[in-house]
């Protein structure tokens, strides 16, 4: 035996250990989750750069012409961004998926005897767990530019748990992409073929009044437009249970019917 | 090994009937292609079974199914007593499986693949360290222990993977292929390990396309070739069957590779295999004083023979031996 010892130790004859709970195994993959935090740090980079470079660049090449002051549009887009930038990030969990499945490990997974859906549990904790630095990271830095929530420490935590519902939500569309297509630079490039024009027809940056009727119309209608209005609302305290519950309306419909997909996709083989 | 003692398979799951693996008339299809067109299979337990074939046999998809990864269409499959279909939890309570392709999570380290699977399967955190750092130390792998696993070589990440399957001692293991894509060294270590995991009474239904690792590991081995099993017996008897040695024979002439493959057939009486380029013909012969005269009765035909040599059959001779056809697509003949 000169590669590899063969004794006691390979295999074991101890007992083995009661089978663990549902949450026990979803709790296992969360912490796979932060683990892959740790080892990819340049993950942050990737999660916080566009919307960085958007904070920036907006509120000081535009945010004069576009609200008067640059101070008056931090006010405004703030809130806007850290939309974008949960939605922007929710391809991750769906990109990570797809690997998962092209590498082989979602089938040690599925031969083992866990609940079958733990592993998409470990993925909406990824997913809370990004979406809560990448947020906490952006209004840190429009913090130090001069963005002030006016509804304080409470209306940051109310619009931090609107963000994570919003992230939840469109999570979605990317765990089904990520279960159709096998390569994760696909899963993402067709997911953003969706998100982009949702994201950039809103009134993220610009009041949607400014616009002609026809787009003015659509913007008004989109899902993330009610979201970005819930978020402002909820960091001036100013949001009504309208706001938010019009804001919850596409993440809930999302789950509703993707959720039930996503069981059909994974369990179909 | 000389340190541990044999462990019956009787002692790791006392209560189980002898098979560990029960299969009638599987099948299964992709779309309108069949990938197993009624397989039966009767795999005893404690013993290193082998399914040999050539890439697109339907090997992986048999496992797949054994593993509940994939249900299929027709017949039935029990591992250990428990119908794949009927008690799929069951029946991964007692499996472990490793695939083709490693699966391990690049980005982790060795240790926290280990660790992880070990919570998976209900241990606590310091049993599951304890477990991981046992397997690492098992399985040489204790120094890369805390490296992440996208740095390893094919032959680590392969131990990791078995080692992966052994967190609990499986009743079954499924080994799909797994020495594919690994350098002849590394090749050796798993060969090893398989040896020493089947002594310490683990069942283990191995899939391979080279014939020489069904040869060194399985007691009995099957082959498929297009989602059917066309031969099943102990190495020995396969060969004996396809005939004990395989003359080659290249000619110098090529013109007249019509001539001799004709004076082949006749003397030895078997079908006569053509290599891809056309230059060498491969041929049962039953013993070596048939081919001593039919290589005598080549050279006083007066055909010129550039090389001429007997050796086992490659898989690719086996097939056209049970067949009649040599094997589809390129890579079956490493063997």
């Amino acid at each position: 035996m000169n590669s590899v010892e063969t004794g006691p130790a390979m295999l074991s004859h101890a007992p083995r250990p009661p089978r663990p709970s549902a949450v026990a195994n979803a709790l296992t993959f969360g912490w796979r989750a932060v683990l892959k935090f740790k080892h990819v740090p340049e993950q942050l980079f990737d999660l916080i750069m566009t919307p960085l470079m958007f904070t920036l660049l907006f509120t000081f090449v535009f945010g004069g012409a576009l609200a008067g002051s640059t101070s008056d549009y931090l006010q405004f887009f703030l809130p806007g961004i850290l939309v974008q930038t949960v939605v922007f990030n929710s391809v991750y969990s769906g990109m990570g998926l797809s690997t998962d499945l092209s590498k082989g490990l979602f089938e040690r997974f599925r031969s083992l005897p866990i609940w079958s859906l733990s592993p998409f549990a470990g993925l909406m904790a990824g997913d809370v767990l990004r979406h809560t630095i990448a947020g906490l990271i952006i209004l840190s830095v429009g913090l130090v530019l001069g963005y002030r929530p006016e509804a304080g420490i409470l209306g940051v935590l109310f619009s931090f748990m609107l963000l994570i519902a919003i992230g939840f939500g469109v999570g979605w569309i990317f765990i089904v992409l990520g279960l159709l297509i096998r390569t994760p630079m696909t899963v993402m490039t067709i997911g953003f073929t969706f998100i982009f024009p949702l994201v950039f027809a809103s009134n993220i940056m610009v009041r949607p009044e400014t616009m002609p009727g026809w787009l003015e119309a659509f913007v008004v209608r989109n899902p993330v437009t009610h979201m970005a209005t819930a978020l402002r609302g909820l960091m001036s305290g100013t949001a009504t249970a309208g706001d938010v519950m019009l804001a919850l309306t596409a993440p809930v419909l999302l789950t509703l019917v993707l959720s039930p997909l996503v069981l059909w996709l994974y369990r179909r083989n | 090994m000389n340190d541990m003692k044999p462990v019956s398979a009787k002692a790791i799951a006392p209560d189980l009937p002898s098979l560990a693996i029960s299969v009638r008339g599987l099948t299964k299809r992709y779309g309108s292609v069949p990938a197993l067109d009624g397989i039966d299979l009767d795999v005893p337990r404690g013993m290193i079974f082998g399914i040999l074939g050539p890439n697109g046999a339907g090997k992986t998809t048999l496992i797949r199914l054994l593993a509940t990864l994939a249900r299929p269409d027709g017949g039935s499959a029990s591992v250990m007593g428990h119908d794949v279909v009927s008690n799929p939890q069951a029946v991964r309570g007692t499996i472990a499986l490793t695939g083709q392709f490693a699966s391990l999570d690049e980005d982790l380290t060795g240790r926290e693949n280990l660790v992880m699977l070990a919570r998976l399967w209900g241990f606590s955190v310091s049993a599951a360290k304890a477990r991981a750092d046992e397997l690492l130390a098992a399985f040489e792998l204790s120094d890369a222990s805390r490296k992440q696993v996208k740095s390893y070589s094919g032959g680590m990440r392969r131990r990791l993977d078995i080692a992966a399957s052994l967190i609990v001692t499986p009743g079954v293991l499924f080994l799909d292929e797994p020495t594919t894509g690994l350098d002849p060294k590394a090749r050796q270590g798993v060969w090893k390990m398989i040896r020493s995991l089947a002594q310490s009474g683990v069942t283990i239904l191995l899939t391979t396309q080279y014939l020489e690792e069904a040869d060194q590991l399985a007691a009995r081995i099957a082959v498929i070739d297009r989602g059917r099993k066309i031969a099943e017996g102990t190495s020995r008897e396969l060969k004996s069957a396809i005939g004990s040695g395989f003359l080659h024979v290249a000619l110098g002439d090529h013109e007249r590779l019509d001539e001799a493959e004709a004076i082949l057939e006749k003397v030895l009486g078997a079908p006569v295999q053509r290599s891809a380029e056309g230059a060498q013909l491969s041929v049962v012969a039953g013993s070596t004083k048939a081919a001593n005269e039919a290589l005598g009765l080549l050279i006083s035909a007066g055909i010129e023979l550039s090389d001429f040599s007997m050796g086992s059959p490659s898989l690719d001779e086996v097939f056209f031996a049970l067949t009649g056809q040599p094997v589809d697509g390129e890579t079956a003949g490493e063997a």
